[in-house]
């Protein structure tokens, strides 16, 4: 209870004293070590609580409604724990410095809302060819452009995947609570370091906003994943090897493995190609390293769908909304079912195909004009129907409107 | 010939030679220059990061053997920030472009400086975008022809020395590709002195700039660098009359400004997390 009152309080000073966010960082860092300890706090909160236990060592920003509590609270946690707080000139700033950071042996990771988010893709880019590590959070808000900073969107669904220019494969992970977006920040870093590639962590404004009631493992519970080292003598290390995972060790500037990392498409060596073969063999082993690993990486939740007709499939807050709905049309005798997507993409093709073969009708509930429900009728190939239920005015999709939806498409 | 095989040993040379640049350019004569300056220094290979942007000066880190990373236009500076922040025992060396530090890097460039972060920052100004072909940058001098200024240029040039100065930069100096042993010697000047250094290397590129304004050949234009460059001592004495078409070289700005780093190690113990 002490806890809770802390962070309650922890939330509303944001800025107003130098010392005051001091001492809350002391007090944080003193309970870490406690078991399970029950925090009531908002999903911003979570996702800089969820980078710690990662083992966050490095993050760089820029101020931007509403992801800037991340900020904000790690400036003086991060240092608390050694790690390296900075305030960047702006988010494609913020985006090379946590690269840089990342090739120099630390997790790193930014966080950003839509204007910022696009500013970032040049380097994010970068960060896929380069293999670099990172995390980037994107929590979502109206736009295009400034749009509409303090309302839920779950417009970047697309920019997401596909902000980059050229081909190439994205994890983007999505979560609908305050614990989730500590689970998922800890799973993102555990997929960027064991895929070396950005990892976005795809928040809208409710979830982050939201405060709610979670218990903060032990540490020693969390299971975390680093970055494999090469363990060859430096002559032999071949940098960017087409190793049989499709990821090869990565070495940090200073370990003693000198290397050349670069934006070009390289040879294994790291070295700019413009060999066909090399340039066809670097392209595919990008792909193939996240594909491979759909398994791992798709993770998908479902509840009432084994004799389900009509299934929901939501993501992020509206999917709160989406389990009332289903609930209340299950209390009314409708056979609707849940599916929820907690990763976006790589898009969860295969359980959109099974889900298709089973149901009379997929409802995709998204804050916008409709983004994922395209990737959904792509792969439920007409063996059902596909109904969006788009919301776009700033506020969240109601239960009511999607219990509506259902007994219509009943 | 002494020189010439000391510069091999921080060669690349097995792996991606020849290299791009024109014969007769001045990057390499640049290349020379850190590379002796690294070796005099003796600093431990391991230990030195070398970044770069895009552009003709950019694939210098191709050819270097050190840590390196040739990074997005414009953002070298910001990567080196990441770099030295996260491990402030590495010594950090950017080399840019004029385009690329100045353009669509300016704002990163003012930043850096601002911060006064311990990076050695060097600026090949070679007044155009060389490698798309001969476009007009932010140091092109009026009038000038290029590739988007066929009727003359008609953009007042940054001088850049002044805006790193104007920006916060501890250290900052001009040198050439022709005065060489000046540049060896700047070059370990801003790799010792902490905080942010910015090194200007006047250059030229004779395929796309001085064709089209009439320039000569690489030598002619050397000869004009020759010509035309005072030592700030000599030039401080000038009129202003006196100064117009010659450029100052040497030490322009020597400051003991707190360095960032060292800063942020006061920002750890404050927060408590000292070790």
């Amino acid at each position: 209870m002490e806890k809770k009152a802390t962070e309650r309080k922890g939330g509303k000073i944001k800025g107003t004293s130098r010392q005051q966010p001091q001492r809350k960082a002391k007090r944080a860092a003193a309970s870490k070590s406690d078991a399970g300890q029950i925090v009531l706090i908002s999903g911003n909160e979570a996702c800089v609580e969820g980078a710690l236990a990662a083992g966050l060592g490095f993050f760089a920003g820029y101020p931007i409604t509403p992801a800037t509590e991340i900020s904000e609270v790690l400036s003086t946690r991060l240092p608390a724990v050694g790690g390296k707080f900075i305030q960047m000139e702006d988010e494609i700033a913020s985006m090379a410095a946590i690269i840089g950071a990342s090739i120099a042996g630390l997790k790193s990771m930014t966080a950003t809302s839509g204007p910022g988010f696009s500013l970032m893709q040049e380097n994010i880019g970068f960060g896929i060819i380069a293999e670099a590590p990172c995390v980037v959070v994107n929590v979502m808000r109206g736009g295009p452009s400034t749009g509409l900073p303090t309302n839920p969107s779950q417009g970047d669904v697309m920019q997401a995947r596909w902000g980059r220019h050229g081909d190439h494969r994205i994890i983007v992970l999505c979560p609908n609570s305050v614990e989730e977006c500590y689970t998922l920040t800890i799973k993102a870093f555990n997929f960027s370091e064991k895929y070396r590639t950005p990892v976005i962590l795809l928040m809208d404004e409710v979830v982050a906003h939201m405060r709610e009631k979670m218990t903060l493992p032990p540490e020693s519970n969390i299971p975390v994943i680093n970055r494999v080292k090469p363990s060859v003598p430096p002559e032999w290390h071949i940098p960017y090897e087409n190793t049989p995972t499709g990821v090869p060790p990565m070495a940090a500037f200073g370990d003693g493995y000198r290397y050349h990392i670069t934006g070009l498409v390289h040879d294994q060596h790291g070295f700019p190609t413009q060999r066909q073969d090399e340039i066809k063999e670097f392209q595919s082993r990008l792909t193939n390293k996240i594909e491979k690993a759909r398994k791992e990486l798709i993770m998908v939740e479902t509840e009432f769908i084994d004799d389900a007709k009509v299934a929901v499939l939501s993501y992020g807050s509206t999917s709160r909304s989406a389990r009332r709905a289903v609930t209340m049309a299950r209390k009314g005798g409708s056979k609707a079912g849940i599916v929820r997507l907690l990763t976006l993409w790589p898009f969860p093709v295969r359980a959109v195909q099974r889900l298709s073969e089973h149901v009379d009708a997929i409802i995709v509930p998204e804050m916008n004009q409709g983004q994922l429900v395209g990737e959904v009728e792509r792969h439920a190939c007409g063996r059902c129907s596909v109904v969006p239920l788009n919301r776009y005015d700033g506020a969240m999709i109601e239960p009511e409107e999607i219990l509506h939806t259902i007994l219509e498409v009943e | 010939m002494e020189r010439t095989k000391l510069v091999h040993k921080y060669l690349r040379s097995e792996k991606k030679f020849p290299h791009l640049w024109c014969p007769g350019c001045g990057d390499g004569i640049l290349m020379g220059a850190m590379i002796r300056a690294i070796d005099r220094l003796g600093l431990d290979q391991d230990n030195v990061v070398v970044v770069s942007g895009i552009g003709c000066s950019g694939r210098l880190t191709v050819y270097v053997d050190f840590n390196t990373l040739h990074t997005t236009h414009g953002r070298a500076l910001s990567f080196a920030t990441g770099i030295k922040l996260a491990n402030p025992k590495l010594t950090v060396i950017v080399v840019m472009g004029d385009g690329d530090a100045t353009a669509i890097g300016g704002n990163h460039f003012i930043h850096t400086a601002r911060r006064n972060i311990d990076l050695c920052a060097i600026v090949i100004n070679n007044n155009v975008y060389g490698m798309t072909g001969g476009q007009y940058s932010p140091t092109t001098p009026m009038g000038a022809k290029s590739a988007t200024s066929a009727f003359g240029n008609i953009e007042r040039p940054f001088d850049i020395c002044e805006l790193a100065r104007g920006s916060g930069a501890s250290w900052v100096a001009r040198g050439t590709v022709y005065h060489v042993p000046m540049l060896d010697n700047l070059i370990m000047s801003a790799i010792t002195k902490k905080g942010f250094c910015m090194l200007e290397v006047a250059a030229y590129c004779h395929t796309t700039f001085g064709r089209r304004n009439k320039l000569g050949k690489p030598t002619d234009m050397m000869r004009w660098m020759r010509d035309n460059s005072v030592r700030t001592e000599a030039f401080q004495k000038l009129s202003d009359e006196e100064r117009m078409g010659k450029m100052e070289i040497g030490v322009l700005a020597d400051f003991d400004y707190p360095e960032y780093c060292e800063m942020y190690d006061e920002v750890i113990r404050k927060s408590g997390g000292g070790a």
